[in-house]
């Protein structure tokens, strides 16, 4: 017999569906909802959709950003738990909040190169379900308790546990190098870009609205599975305005020189929630009558300097992108859908002025001149994470498997073959974006 | 949902308690259990005529039961057939209506009586008419005699439509079977030859695909059990705010779940494009999904009338009338609508609910013959009074005795409905064209 080897040259991997819970805020319906529960939830729904019980999965990988240290396999542990084979293998991955489209890369690649012809990418986050760590001082001495060979050794090791010892650290996003927040961070991008607070009451508006006549339009009936009594995105406010909006108080850049411009209404609350997305082959497809909505093309990862660099934290997707659009000779406009992540809204606001900015293209982006525009009505336009909320790991597969039915909906409409960009900026300076493709 | 009357009397002191004071003692009702023999005993075939000899035949030979042609002393019965298709005047009853009147006091528990008759027609000769007219009030007063869990059934067979077609030998299987536990003094009209009996009967639904609305809890989750374990593929329908619910039913089944409104303008296309996407046909719709919004007449607000109204019957002929344009539900096709009791004999409040059941009735009345050509049907399920969250909500006394208006003197279970709904659903039952299957223990009130 003739021995082939698998796939000489990449095949295409496709999006075939996906399923989330509806977000919910921190402390709200899913306060007693653990990572594990919530992941197990998003497959259960993903498996009940596309009738996947018993099927054994090529791989299904996710995690978490706020994990527990015995969470070591949340992934697997919730394949255990759902009606999925038990033959199906899991891998945890984490990327802060671009762990989702890297999740989906990563399997995507992996079906590309013939190494699987199925996969889920999954993500989670529970900003109720927070692991709860002990101080330094604390676990030293409980560490040295615990290797002490006699009780007199462990009550000596404890012996130096002092009051104050006791209190818990709950984990924050908060930079490890700078100790500033997110938002802060985000601040000082904000401030050196002038965005203007009407400007981001404006975008976190149009995401509200956008997404709520998404839901009014059953767009997520066969993206979306109900979960703890809750049927919709809770962060969704479908009725605010900009009255309401620009009557929210600065919480962030408060003590920067620039006047304060972030509210808690254009910036993501904290957020519980979990989403999942089917990939495969188009032969796997097929023989499982799954319709393919769109192919994962392409991706690039990159990073900024937010230490020493001057560059904003959440600013690497605006390097990623030219780099990834260079690789295919294609510009902005070229694509029908731009999802751009509302970390906070002005994020987004951000991004889009650094591609305008000639000077930007010039001096750090390498360009003759500004990068691009990005039409605004192709920007995000079933809403995004200012107004479904942003569960860190579980943001990812909410935008690839949207977008990835409003491509294939764009196809069925309008034919050709539509393209949308993602791109989602995550903590420690990273960021992720992907080119996704209708089928 | 428990019943705790049904468990007090069921032994011990509270048993001995009603029996002093002449009160309902219900007992528990035995359902169907995959592998199960059709009867517990010997059965009893009466009757003359080529008809009985089928029938007999039909026990005997294909289903391999003990049969008696005649009664004999001390045996105790599982199962009396009563053969009446030729009788010719009301005097012929006598006969066979006394020889099992004999078995009755010593038949066993879960006992089943069943007639074969006639349809008593304008154009019958009088007499002839008489005698099978008589076989209805006939069946409907046994069947409240009966005790210990045993039901009274008639199967009326049209004329001209053999006792062995495919959809009377099911309704005998299904009366006699424990499936049809909680139906009692019903008689299902048989009007053709249609129908195909299936190669294994613990898997009558083999190889269809269902989709059952409702789907996510009550009588609709159970449906959805009851046609998988016949084999069915089911794709389970509910509205997306119970889409968890609706998915664990799914992964139960191992179908699919479709979140849906049904009152959706688009829900028949949608409905059709998942069943032919994914399972590649689409053979049975289970119109199960309802609602009320009780209120008397005089105090009905339009917020009250128009969703009951559109959620349980405007959304099933808009999905009909989806399902008989598209020319892809043409594979012997089956639909089976949830009615209700209060659709025929009425209850107080529930105006807007028995106007959208008694509309169910008349939709599949008239929908069955749409279906004929392509050998299918339209038939309901009457639910009585079920033990479901639906009904554990009504106040404890009012439950207490509407419970009792029955002659199995209990509440059924959502399995019972689900159970005839499979029936109705499964090839077997072409014959069976625009009917309304009571599951109501012969409910005290209406037909």
């Amino acid at each position: 017999m003739a021995r082939t080897t698998t796939a000489a040259r990449p095949r295409p991997a496709y999006v075939l569906g996906g399923n989330r819970t509806p977000f919910a805020r921190a402390g709200g319906p899913y306060a007693r909802a653990s990572n594990l529960d919530l992941l197990t939830a998003a497959l259960d729904g993903l498996v009940a959709r596309y009738g996947l019980q018993g099927e054994t999965i090529g791989q299904v990988a996710g995690g978490a950003v706020l994990k527990h240290s015995r969470d070591f396999n949340l992934t697997r542990e919730a394949v255990l738990g759902s009606p999925l084979s038990p033959h199906t293998p899991a891998t945890d991955t984490q990327e802060a909040c671009a762990t989702g489209v890297e999740t989906v890369v990563s399997l995507a690649n992996k079906i590309r190169l013939g190494q699987l012809d199925s996969a889920i990418a999954a993500g989670v986050d529970s900003a109720s379900d927070a692991p709860i760590v002990v101080g330094d001082r604390l676990r030293s001495a409980l560490l040295a308790a615990n290797r002490a060979k006699n009780a007199g050794g462990r009550l000596a090791a404890l012996a130096k546990v002092r009051p104050k010892d006791l209190a818990p650290v709950a984990p924050r996003p908060d930079e490890p190098r700078t100790g500033l927040s997110m938002g802060e961070h985000q601040a000082i991008t904000t401030a050196q870009w002038g965005i203007a607070r009407e400007a981001q009451d404006e975008l976190a508006l149009g995401s509200h609205r956008k997404l709520a006549a998404a839901w009014d339009a059953g767009f997520f009936d066969d993206l979306v599975t109900g979960y703890a009594g809750l049927a919709r995105d809770g962060v969704l406010r479908a009725d605010t305005s900009l009255e309401k909006l620009a009557a929210l108080p600065p919480v962030f850049g408060t003590r920067l020189d620039a006047p304060a411009t972030m509210t808690a209404g254009n910036s993501t609350p904290l957020s519980d929630g979990a989403s999942s997305v089917l990939l495969g082959s188009a032969q796997w497809a097929a023989a499982h009558d799954l319709t393919p909505l769109a192919a994962v093309v392409d991706a690039q990862v990159a990073a900024v300097d937010f230490v020493r660099g001057g560059e904003g934290l959440l600013m690497a997707p605006v390097y990623a992108v030219p780099r990834l659009l260079a690789r295919h000779g294609l510009t902005l406009d070229d694509f029908a859908l731009i999802e751009i992540h509302e970390a906070f809204a002005s994020t987004v606001l951000a991004t889009l002025a650094a591609w305008e900015s000639d000077e930007f293209g010039r001096e750090r982006l390498g360009l003759p001149g500004a990068f691009g525009a990005v039409p605004r009505e192709r920007l995000n336009v079933r809403g995004s994470s200012l107004a479904a909320g942003h569960p860190f790991a579980a943001t990812g597969g909410r935008i690839v498997a949207t977008t990835a039915k409003a491509l294939h909906q764009l196809k069925a409409e309008q034919g050709g073959t539509p393209r949308a960009l993602v791109s989602v900026c995550a903590a420690g300076g990273l960021g992720i974006a992907a080119i996704l493709e209708a089928a | 949902m428990g019943d705790v009357y049904l468990d007090l009397v069921g032994s011990g002191v509270g048993a001995k308690l009603a029996e002093r004071l002449g009160l309902p003692r219900p007992v528990p009702l035995k359902r169907h259990r995959t592998g199960d023999p059709l009867l517990s005993g010997p059965a009893l075939v009466l009757g003359d005529g080529p008809d009985a000899d089928h029938v007999a035949t039909l026990l005997n030979g294909d289903w391999d039961l003990d049969v008696h042609r005649h009664a004999t002393p001390e045996v105790r019965y599982a199962a009396v057939v009563l053969v009446l298709t030729g009788v010719t005047h009301p005097t012929d009853l006598a006969g066979p209506v006394l020889e099992a009147g004999a078995t009755l006091r010593s038949l066993l528990p879960h006992a089943r009586v069943l007639t074969v008759s006639r349809p008593a027609l304008d154009s019958d000769a009088p007499a002839v008419a008489a005698a099978r007219q008589g076989v209805d009030g006939l069946l409907r007063s046994l069947a409240k005699e009966l005790r210990s869990g045993a039901t009274g059934n008639g199967v009326v067979v049209a004329d001209g439509v053999a006792v062995t077609a495919p959809s009377a030998v099911a309704a005998l299987r299904f009366f006699l079977s424990r499936r049809s536990a909680f139906v009692d003094g019903q008689l299902l009209d048989v009007s053709s030859q249609a129908g195909a009996l299936p190669a294994d009967w613990d898997e009558p639904l083999a190889g269809r695909v269902a989709v059952v609305t409702g789907a996510a809890r009550g009588i609709g989750a159970t449906v959805a059990d009851v046609l998988a374990r016949d084999g069915a593929t089911v794709v389970a329908v509910d509205v997306p705010a119970a889409g968890q619910q609706l998915a664990a039913v799914a992964n139960r089944v191992r179908g699919t779940a479709l979140q849906l409104d049904v009152t959706a303008p688009d829900a028949g296309e949608r409905i059709l494009a998942h069943a032919l996407a994914r399972h590649g046909s689409l053979h049975v719709m289970v119109h199960n999904a309802g609602i009320t919004r009780d209120k008397l007449l005089a105090n009905m607000t339009p917020d009250r009338w128009e969703p009951v109204v559109a959620v349980n019957v405007a959304a099933q002929l808009a999905i009909n009338e989806a399902l008989l344009t598209s020319g892809d539900f043409t594979d012997a096709p089956r639909i089976v609508a949830t009615a209700s009791t209060s659709g025929i004999a009425g209850n107080r409040g529930q105006t807007n609910y028995a106007a959208s059941k008694g509309g169910v009735i008349g939709a599949v009345r008239a929908t069955a013959p749409l279906l004929v050509p392509f050998g299918g049907t339209a038939n309901a399920v009457a639910p009585g009074f079920i033990e479901t969250e639906m009904t554990a909500r009504i106040p404890a006394l009012t439950r207490q005795v509407a419970r009792r208006l029955n002659s199995l003197q209990q509440g059924g279970q959502s399995v019972d409905v689900a159970e005839a709904v499979a029936f109705l659903a499964s090839p077997a039952a072409g014959g069976i064209i625009g009917r309304t299957l009571r599951v109501c223990g012969q409910n005290m009130v209406g037909r």
